[in-house]
């Protein structure tokens, strides 16, 4: 009865919809699963983002600007060096800058976190429109490579293995971050900070460095989405290019449970979604107004969290700055 | 409580956004200095041309009015503990349906044809705040997230709506017919009515956090929702209360701006003004009043940008760039002084 839960049956509902068309037309089934796919990494990464963070007890509502600025310093370094190599480098770099920023903020500064978020969403706006400049182009973007054997299953070949480095990259690093926080020392650590902070705090750990790290490396995922999305999904970059992304990322940690296979679950609910919407839309089965297609995953993201938001359980020290009781 | 209220006409509390502001001014000088540009001469113009005419000083109050209320709307939702991030896409809808009324509704004499119009934005902006008050207290979803949201979804919708049914006829452009000249705001000594609206609002916003019940119970439910509970406060009640004024307010700003400004709907018009309250609110240290400077300073730099870019050739977004600035510079003290104390639980807590 454990697995038998609401959002289980959803992930079931959809699976047997899509063996369903699978069925009737498996080319066009597996296009849209595998537009699907590289719709959901990104916002998956982003996820993690968000999760990394929160475990910890820092809410990081700046995940947008993280990718905004990342994605923007990805594709102009790119640009100015004709180096995508590089592009990505300073992008994890810049987001574990935004990150530290975040924990500065957040654990030393003891700012509103909410507040602290914002501040870094803002920032990444003026700097990333006040920088722009139009007309340039990165080399190129990173080729996909196709993982030879595993590509020519069938379904599971064009939808998992047929993608960019970065696609396994995000996708390696959503797996290890699943193993890391519930199978390793420094995840039991990490959620005990973000559960008891005072406990861990007795139990030896260092609470503020602890959430200095974590916050920190989750900026670097965030430079890894932001990269992923400017230099390997789009190739190219526009002023408040990562539109909302950075927010859905949020209500999908939300309705994934703090827990990134959670996360990975509910952006590829989100990811089909849009794919197949889009599928309707070519197949002129429905017809929606241009201006509504983007705004999809938008109302896709209130209603989840309607459903999800007051029955889960967010990590108890969320958003709350460490306080050393005094001696 | 009162201690706050003191603090903020106190004047050490003033100094911090005023360096906030030099500073921020430095480092965007730098950065124009970089780009090849001179920013004395850019600074010399944004300012000259926002603050050195009587022309340029209205066109300032112009652009002041909806930061006004923007930033009143974001201040309303910070006393009671929400962040009120849906501003933008409150203040569209309040002046989608004010330019509506302004168009649609004919043969009416201004004195009721300008209250109906503005009555409408303040409605609707008021009707999107409370779809996210709602989500809040019955739902326990967090405002950020819904508003952002929100602001996504109105944009489109409006953007639609204008397109495929308030078009003005055999326009090609995005946008509806001009509003009838009786529901103007008019020109006070060449200064806009509606900035007087907007600061009225604000005054009146003070008078009441301070001077009546219910702004007691915003003001408890912001510091501590469990005390206000304690207390026999419907906690709930006052979040959804709070959200819908916040809206509405921002609404009333959309809506002074198509009746005062721009006399039309078109949906690049209000790009920004929303978001720019969220500073507007925080360099006014969340204080009714306090937020007035601000926005005419702000109000200022977006009046002067065009003409900046013309003379001095840094583009608008500098403006954009100052304002994060010194959101950021200004922020770190005011959370250690004024949120720190509201406790940091009130303002994130519960997704």
């Amino acid at each position: 009865m454990k697995y038998l839960s609401k959002r289980n049956l959803l992930i079931v509902l959809i699976a047997a919809a899509t063996a369903y068309f699978y069925s009737k037309d498996g080319s066009v089934t597996t296009s849209v699963v595998s537009t699907a796919t590289s719709f959901a990494l990104p916002l998956a990464l982003a996820a993690m983002v968000g999760i990394m963070c929160e475990r910890t007890g820092i809410v990081n509502i700046g995940i947008e600007g993280t990718l905004l600025t990342s994605a923007f310093v990805a594709f102009f370094v790119s640009s100015l060096t004709s180096n995508i190599l590089l592009g990505l480098a300073a992008s994890i770099a810049v987001g574990s800058l935004l990150g530290l920023l975040l924990a500065v903020m957040a654990v030393t500064w003891k700012m509103d976190q909410i507040i602290a978020g914002t501040i870094i969403n803002i920032l990444a706006t003026g700097l990333t429109s006040f920088l722009y400049v139009q007309g340039r182009t990165i080399p190129s973007t990173f080729p996909e490579y196709d993982i030879p054997k595993l590509m020519n299953l069938p379904f599971f070949g064009p939808v998992l293995f047929m993608h960019g480095p970065l696609f396994y990259f995000g996708l390696f690093v959503i797996l290890s971050l699943y193993v890391a926080l519930f199978k390793t020392t420094w995840g039991l650590r990490s959620r005990a900070v973000g559960e008891h902070p005072s406990s861990a705090d007795t139990a030896g750990v260092s609470v503020a460095r602890l959430r200095y790290i974590n916050v920190a490396i989750a900026g670097a995922i965030g430079g890894l989405t932001g990269s992923f999305l400017s230099l390997e999904l789009v190739g190219s970059f526009e002023r408040g290019f990562t539109a909302g992304k950075g927010f859905t990322a949020l209500a999908l940690m939300i309705f994934g449970r703090w827990n990134p296979l959670g996360a990975l679950a509910a952006a590829m609910m989100f990811g089909m979604t849009q794919a197949y919407a889009n599928q309707l839309m070519i197949d002129q089965v429905i017809q929606i107004p241009t201006q509504f297609i983007g705004v999809l995953p938008y109302i896709l993201t209130i209603i989840v969290l309607a459903i999800s938001a007051g029955k889960v359980r967010p990590p108890a020290a969320e958003g709350q700055p460490y306080e050393k009781a005094d001696a | 409580m009162s201690d706050t209220k003191k603090k903020g006409f106190d004047l050490g509390n003033w100094m911090i956004p005023i360096i906030a502001v030099a500073i921020a001014m430095f480092i965007a000088g730098i950065m124009m200095k970089l780009q090849g540009a001179d920013p004395i001469s850019a600074y010399k113009t944004l300012f000259t041309t926002s603050f050195g005419s009587v022309a340029g000083f209205s066109a300032t109050l112009g652009k002041a009015t909806p930061l006004v209320l923007s930033g009143l709307a974001v201040t309303i939702g910070l006393r009671a503990g929400l962040f009120n991030i849906g501003a933008q896409g409150q203040l569209i809808s309040g002046a989608l349906a004010t330019a509506w009324a302004g168009y649609a509704l004919t043969g009416l004499p201004a004195f009721i044809h300008l209250p109906i119009a503005l009555a409408f934005g303040i409605f609707f902006g008021g009707f999107v705040g409370y779809i996210a008050g709602a989500l809040k207290a019955y739902r326990g979803v967090h405002e950020v997230i819904t508003t952002i949201m929100l602001n996504s979804i109105i944009m489109a919708l409006s953007d639609y709506l204008v397109v495929y049914h308030f078009r003005e006829p055999g326009q090609l452009l995005t946008r509806t017919s001009e509003i009838q000249k009786s529901a103007r705001l008019p020109f006070i000594f060449s200064l806009p009515l509606g900035f007087f609206i907007a600061i009225a609002c604000a005054v009146l916003a003070w008078w009441i956090m301070t001077n009546t019940t219910s702004g007691f119970r915003f003001e408890t439910v912001g510091r501590n929702k469990f005390a206000a509970w304690y207390a026999g406060i419907s906690v709930k009640r006052t979040l959804v209360m709070a959200m819908m004024i916040s809206g509405g307010i921002a609404g009333l700003g959309g809506a002074v701006e198509t009746l005062g400004v721009t006399y039309r709907f078109e949906p690049a018009f209000n790009a920004g003004l929303g978001f720019d309250g969220i500073t507007i609110a925080l360099l006014g240290r969340a204080h009714p009043l306090g937020i007035i400077p601000g926005a005419i300073l702000i109000g200022g730099m977006r009046a002067g940008a065009s003409n900046m870019q013309f003379v001095a050739g840094v583009a608008t977004e500098l403006v954009d760039l100052l304002m994060a600035l010194i959101l950021f510079l200004v922020t770190a003290p005011l959370v250690t002084r004024f949120f720190k104390n509201t406790t940091s639980k009130s303002v994130t807590g519960g997704w």
